[in-house]
């Protein structure tokens, strides 16, 4: 049984060798088809992330009267945070709405003066609220503005800024469904391109598998040489894709960061390292087994 | 040992490769096949080999009826058999050693054994020397003459030869029969198929003769008449 294997990785790797140019273009088309596939692992995480740093930005703002008293608003504040649709509720009091707006506008003069000459703090309290998903401020809503809540409440901000978070929602959910689209096309025209590449080989060797058929090889000593020279081209095609990826990552990681703050392409790729690898090298290994198998079989029979 | 029985081989259209063929081959015995191209002499060695499937009678080998052979056993029955082509069939990617060496591989052979015996057979036909060239890099007679070690080396029951000689000089081609003889000499049965005329009447061999899928002479000494 040993002895079998190492000859059928022998002969797998002395035909490679000896047929230079098979290599280079097997591993080659490998890499592209892995390449599109390790791209499209990287763009789903990416695109997540600017996904939910656009959400992050939306919320809901409910203003209270201006009697309201404190300990009622923190009442409402308690109710809203136990609701489950909710992930995130801020209180801002009266007098952090004063202080956030003299930072923000200290500068401007004619500002400053509007509210000296008011003479007392003309802001109200507020919740900021910000749901899991859009779909589910429409509740969040509702309650608000139910006989418990209501009479204390002077404005939601929700019907206002409904078809914008609609939109974004909306945008963000379709970007996500083009995107699986899409990834499906890649994949597939990548696997059929690689597929083909390793079959156009085996087509090649066509008369050698019915020869050694006639001298009585078995069916799996025909196969395992192809076996392992999809596999050697597999392992060979992940290397180069994670040395590929790891310069193009590292190269891209300033300007990325530029243009999307916060966003570490090559700390997000050190960090899904071992995904990453595991994801190439299972992608090289299948692609040149699965293609070897399939081209081989036909020839077998003999 | 090898026995064709009614054997009729039919290629759609309307070609009869074989009709109603029947002979038997003895073990030891040297049994040369003759016929024009066409005549069916490829036909009947493909059809000992399970390479093809007759269309009508039965071929036995060792009292085994090779149709029945399933395909997961065929690769022991061949190795029952060493086959030798006219033109050569050697795997271009390995050298002659290691062509050599592939017939001892496939039946599981010791590296030690595989060793021992290609040296021996490269010795038998005198290609010790370029063991590690490729085919490519051989002339005709050498090429097939590692064929010929190829067919040899693992020892089989019966070698067929389907004209070995047809791309040879005539220098070459009596290398190759003389080699032949040889093998027979060690206990192995033959059949070679040759149009030949000089090969089978200076053999002086058991001689079959066929003409359009038909024997018509089968003969102890036979001669070369068509």
């Amino acid at each position: 049984m040993f002895v079998s294997i190492k000859r059928i990785f022998r002969s797998g790797w002395q035909g490679l060798t000896r047929d230079g140019g098979m290599i280079v273009a097997n591993i080659f088309i490998m890499v592209m088809a892995i390449s599109v596939i390790t791209s499209l692992f990287l763009f789903k995480d990416i695109s997540q992330f600017l996904i939910s740093s656009i959400q992050e930005k939306v919320d809901v703002s409910v203003y209270f009267k201006y009697e309201a008293a404190e300990e009622d608003v923190l009442k409402v504040k308690e109710a809203v945070a136990e609701i489950p649709e909710v992930k995130e509720v801020n209180y801002v009091s009266k007098e952090e709405a004063l202080k956030n707006f003299t930072e923000k506008y200290g500068d401007d003069l004619v500002l400053m003066e509007s509210l000296a000459e008011i003479g007392t703090n003309p802001f109200l309290a507020s919740l900021g609220i910000k749901a899991f998903q859009a779909q589910q401020y429409e509740a969040v809503v509702s309650l608000l503005e139910g006989p418990q809540f209501d009479p204390l409440i002077e404005k939601i901000d929700y019907y206002e800024r409904k078809p914008v978070i609609e939109s974004i929602y909306n945008l963000t959910s379709n970007f996500n469904k083009a995107g699986i689209v899409f990834s499906i096309i890649l994949v597939l025209a990548a696997v059929l391109v690689a597929f083909n590449a390793v079959r156009l080989s085996i087509y090649n060797s066509r008369e050698e598998i019915k020869i050694q058929k006639l001298v009585g090889a078995s069916n799996w000593f025909v196969r395992g040489p192809f076996l392992a020279q999809g596999v050697i081209c597999g392992f060979f095609a992940a290397i180069f894709c994670l040395l590929l990826f790891a310069l193009l990552t590292w190269g891209l990681n300033s300007k990325a960061e530029l243009l999307f703050p916060g966003l570490g392409l090559f700390t997000f790729f050190t960090g899904n390292f071992w995904m990453i690898f595991l994801i190439q090298l299972l992608t090289g290994i299948l692609l040149g087994i699965i293609s070897s198998l399939t081209a081989v079989r036909r020839y077998l029979k003999v | 040992m090898v026995k064709f029985q009614n054997i009729t081989k039919a290629y759609p259209p309307s070609t009869m490769a074989l009709d109603n063929v029947s002979f038997e081959v003895e073990p030891k015995e040297f049994v040369c096949l003759v016929g024009k191209s066409g005549a069916g002499k490829t036909t009947l060695l493909k059809l000992l080999m399970a390479e093809e499937k007759p269309t009508g009678g039965r071929i036995f080998f060792d009292n085994q009826d090779v149709q029945k052979i399933k395909p997961k056993h065929l690769p022991e029955f061949r190795r029952k058999i060493g086959a030798v082509f006219q033109d050569y069939r050697l795997l271009s990617s390995k050298t002659a050693y290691e062509n050599i060496a592939y017939a001892m591989e496939v039946i599981g052979a010791s590296d030690e054994e595989i060793v021992r015996d290609v040296a021996e057979v490269l010795d038998i036909v005198g290609l010790t020397g370029k063991a590690h060239n490729f085919p490519a890099q051989l002339s005709g007679g050498e090429r097939q003459r590692v064929a010929i070690a190829r067919a040899l080396i693992h020892r089989p029951e019966i070698i067929l030869a389907d004209e070995p000689t047809g791309n040879l000089d005539p220098y070459h081609t009596f290398d190759i029969i003389r080699l032949l003889l040889k093998i027979n000499e060690f206990g192995t049965t033959i059949i070679l198929s040759t149009h030949n005329r000089e090969i089978i009447n200076s053999l002086c061999k058991r001689t079959i003769t066929l003409h359009e899928g038909k024997i018509i002479r089968d003969e102890k000494i036979g001669r070369f008449i068509l």
